[in-house]
């Protein structure tokens, strides 16, 4: 080997190793990149309705995307100032890891193992989900149980296949599951014929069910609920200050339905308001952003530009959109249901 | 001596200098993910699984450690890429002989399918493939039987198998509650990766074959008429051995090429080891660690093939010229 090609070597080599040791420093704090970025990098779901779905002009719209607009509007001042980054189930870890976003909104389970092993932190639960099972009329099936020996359409890389394990596992069923790697094929190949049930979400399976069948009421969604599916935003774990403002957006979110607090009346409200607890959300009378790195007006920005929780439901998934779901334990803890926000205080 | 010494020096500083590179990256990775609060190493492939994978050759459930889960993903792709060598490399030669035929229908005909296949990517007629077999077959309770014994449904081809466990006796599929039970059965995911792949790679082979067969020069074919052979004579002792030293290497590379493309079948979900792989990818969000173990499968399956392979190449290579 010649000097000269020798050299080049070392200097191929020294490029490289430069390359990765940079790798080794931290990202600055999340809100500081945001704030000199102006944008918000949010992690969402290559499309399900209801929780994140581009419209054909690329406009993104949805539960979880409302949720991170709220989010932009109480950092940034601007609702539209997020950059939605559609992530396949595999990837989302990884996107949030790597700090490609900055908040994972994307339809995803609390579960002990994400929250403790992958490096990012749950900030509360904004929508209380739970599996079940989608199977055509025609078989005749009115409970999960009769299930057995049929093939069961599943995503790959969700909660909802380990689910599936476990429950026939415990109702001594055996069943085959036959794994998508999509979304889109799973329940294709459910309304093709090729699998007898259909698995994921409840709130997936109506979506599902409304949009994709050629007649929704050949569909029936089985009694059984076989799993807990509580779903929020994920922050990458060690940023405190971050995850402080996501957590407290959502629940600036519920306690302003929670007060009756909507987009049409809040600059109502705010002017004419009276009740200290109010005056303490919409930083008229006390000024709550402080303590979280934010103006006084953050939560009053919130709600004047995506609207409370239950107008975020109502207009993505309840009765305003295409899947109609019910509130079911979505509802306030003092109208049914388990949504109990932290006071603002 | 001395000369030798100096030849090898910078190769093995070479060696030693990749060797640490890769170790300090592969430390980097480790101490950037334990930093981040991300659990890393092979640990958790001893734990139970968790879930289900529909078909394969072993008797795998849920409950059975993660290793047991890959191995099984590992045995899919070769459920599938060894019978579609097979099948690839014998509808190769068939359609590369018949794109030499002297007639023009099955010159013309071989010409258009290899243009057809060998230009539209594999995962389409893959797709194309599956949505077929979903599709236009009847449910499992109105099967067709295409030969006694046999039935075809969205639930998959089913064979009649022999069922030893206590006198050997013919085990006949026959429809039962949801689907089909009994018999043999290939589900229609198995199917369509068997299919699309042995096409897709048929095709490429079959102009290697052809390609092979027409760098034979003219005189040694005309010679061999000369003393006298039979044209099937001279296909076998001339111009097969003489193409096969042109054939073989470029026919490893589509071996390898197949076995690789086998990880799109991930697409139409059968459960081979990127299916398998992705899910319990998912299942402990152990990326770096489960990319690793599919990138160490594929490499040793490739490097495998290509030592079998160079095998043979070594046994029709032309004597003498190494």
């Amino acid at each position: 080997m010649s000097s000269s090609r020798l050299r080049k070597l070392g200097l191929l080599c020294a490029l490289t190793l430069s390359a990765v040791a940079t790798q080794t420093a931290h990202a600055g704090k999340t809100v500081d990149a945001i704030k000199q970025r102006g944008s918000i990098q949010c992690g969402v779901s290559t499309g399900v309705a209801g929780f994140s779905l581009p419209d054909s002009q690329g406009n993104w719209s949805g539960f979880d995307v409302d949720l991170c607009r709220g989010i932009a509007a109480a950092l940034l001042g601007d609702a539209n100032k997020v950059n939605f980054v559609p992530l396949n189930s595999q990837q989302r870890f990884s996107a949030i890891q790597s700090g490609e976003v900055d908040v994972l909104a994307r339809n995803t389970t609390w579960t002990l193992n994400r929250d403790a092993s992958l490096g990012l932190s749950f900030t509360g639960v904004t929508y209380y989900d739970g599996q079940g099972f989608l199977v055509p009329k025609k078989l005749k099936v009115t409970s999960a149980r009769q299930l057995k020996n049929a093939e069961v359409c599943v995503q790959s890389g969700t909660t909802n296949e380990k689910n599936l394990a476990d429950y026939f596992r415990s109702q001594n069923v055996k069943i085959k599951p036959v794994v998508f790697e999509g979304f889109e094929a799973s329940f294709k190949a459910f309304f093709s014929g090729r699998c007898q049930a259909y698995t994921t979400d409840i709130s997936g399976l109506a979506g599902v069910r409304n949009k994709e069948a050629k007649n929704p009421d050949d569909y029936v969604i089985l009694p059984e609920v076989i799993s807990k599916e509580p779903l929020g935003p994920a922050v990458r774990r060690g940023d405190d200050e971050w995850f402080a403002i996501v957590r407290w957006v959502a629940f600036a979110l519920i306690e302003a339905e929670e007060y009756g607090i909507t987009r049409a009346n809040v600059d109502a409200i705010k002017a004419e308001n009276k009740d200290p607890a109010i005056g303490r959300l919409l930083g008229s009378t006390e000024d709550t952003g402080k303590l979280l790195g934010l103006d006084r007006d953050w939560a009053y920005r919130a709600i004047k530009s995506v609207g409370n929780y239950g107008e975020i439901f109502a207009r993505n998934v309840g009765p305003e959109s295409v899947l109609k779901l019910p509130r079911g334990l979505n509802n306030l803890w003092n109208k049914g249901g388990i949504l109990y926000a932290p006071p603002v205080r | 001596m001395r000369q030798t010494l100096f030849r090898w020096l910078p190769q093995i500083a070479l060696v030693i200098l990749l060797a640490l590179l890769l170790g300090w990256m592969g430390h980097n990775v480790l101490e950037n993910m334990r930093g981040r609060g991300i659990h890393a190493g092979f640990d958790f492939l001893r734990d139970p699984a968790g879930f289900e994978i529909g078909e394969g050759l072993l008797d795998y459930d849920a409950s059975q450690p993660l290793w047991r889960a890959f191995l099984t993903g590992t045995l899919n792709t070769l459920r599938v890429g060894l019978p579609a060598i097979v099948a690839a490399t014998l509808l190769g030669a068939l359609i590369g002989l018949g794109r030499l035929a002297e007639h023009p229908v099955p010159r013309k005909l071989c010409g258009a399918l290899v243009e057809t296949l060998r230009n539209i990517p594999l995962l389409l007629q893959l797709l194309m493939c599956y949505f077929a077999l979903t599709s236009l077959l009847p449910e499992a309770s109105e099967a067709i039987a295409p030969l006694p014994g046999f039935l075809l449904s969205k639930g998959g081809l089913f064979l009649p198998a022999l069922d030893c466990t206590q006198t050997c006796m013919l085990d006949l599929p026959a429809a039962e509650g949801f689907g089909i039970s009994g018999g043999w059965s290939l589900s229609p995911e198995f199917l369509a990766v068997l299919i699309a792949l042995s096409l897709y790679s048929a095709v490429f082979i079959a102009e290697i074959v052809r390609g092979g067969i027409q760098s034979v020069s003219r005189g040694q074919i005309d010679a061999a008429r000369a003393l006298g052979l039979r044209p099937l004579q001279v296909l076998r002792v001339v111009i097969a051995p003489l193409a096969l030293r042109a054939i073989v290497p470029p026919l490893g590379n589509q071996y390898l090429n197949l076995i690789k493309n086998s990880s799109l079948a991930v697409a139409v979900g059968y459960p081979e080891l990127v299916s398998v792989a992705n899910t319990s990818l998912n299942q402990t969000g152990r990326a770096f660690e489960c990319i690793v173990i599919v990138m160490a499968v594929y490499l040793s399956l490739s490097l495998l093939t290509a030592l079998l392979m160079n095998r043979y190449n070594t046994r029709v290579a032309l004597r003498g010229t190494r």
